[in-house]
């Protein structure tokens, strides 16, 4: 069993003015592990694209007026770790494969470009995506950072 | 408040110079601004300047593509200027130097 240094969670309106306090709160958090400019860009571009996720697409069906959460589990592990869960409890995805396939996007109206899976698997060591329709989504990110 | 698009013109150019964090949260606004000075002004060149960007995420790679297709319309191209290392690395990951109508300059 690897050695936790650190933990939190963090639960977030799914409002987009929260995707830059999730960036700047996963950039402190991780601050501890004296990351390079680069992995400290990676990481928050990754969490970007991962709660960017959940804004514009797991509750795009709720009413007007409601609002749907994002919760955020960070943990950073002995000797250089980092690793993210970023979840919803919205409408999920039918298929997950088919979902990270780069420039597959279901927002035909806006200029999402369908790269965020992409991203985010690029940008990490490991990427893990769990859903269930009508249930809610799950990514789980790990980055091991240079020694 | 720091104005985030800053606009210069010179001959057939229109450079828009954005100046701060892009993600899906901004790029709307970044958007609809240099879409209005390039539908009024009609050059023949759009320079985007990233150099005044501190981060973006393939939301700001939505907001390129879409510049180069309205881009496209008026039959003017797109150049990218000031992409930092990190930035650059975002544009190459997703293979859009190979849009027809746009040129990257780090």
């Amino acid at each position: 069993m690897k050695r936790i240094i650190n933990e939190m969670k963090l639960r977030l309106p799914a409002v987009s003015v929260n995707e830059a306090v999730s960036r700047s709160v996963i950039s402190a958090f991780m601050a501890e592990l004296n990351p390079t400019v680069e992995e400290l860009g990676d990481i928050r571009c990754a969490v970007s694209e991962a709660v960017t996720n959940c804004i514009v697409h797991a509750y795009r069906d709720l009413p007007e007026g409601k609002v749907g959460y994002i919760y955020i589990s960070a943990r950073l592990y002995e000797p250089r770790e980092i690793s993210v869960e970023i979840s919803d409890n919205g409408c999920g995805i039918e298929d997950v494969e088919q979902a990270r396939r780069p420039a597959f996007t279901t927002d035909s109206l806006g200029e999402r470009c369908g790269m965020g899976f992409l991203v985010m698997e690029s940008f990490t060591d490991s990427l893990k995506v769990k859903s269930t329709p009508g249930k809610g989504t799950s990514v789980l990110m790990r980055k091991n950072l240079k020694p | 408040m720091q104005d985030d698009v800053i606009f210069s013109r010179a001959a057939g150019t229109l450079s828009a110079k954005i100046q701060c964090e892009i993600d899906h949260h901004t790029s709307r606004r970044i958007r609809e601004r240099i879409d209005e000075r390039l539908i009024s002004e009609r050059p023949s060149i759009l320079v985007l300047d990233f150099s005044g960007v501190t981060f973006m995420d393939s939301s700001g790679l939505g907001l390129i593509l879409g510049r180069c297709e309205r881009a496209d319309v008026i039959g003017a191209s797109v150049r990218l200027t000031g992409l930092s290392d990190t930035l650059y690395k975002l544009v190459h990951l997703c293979g859009i130097e190979r849009v027809k109508n746009l040129s990257v300059r780090c």
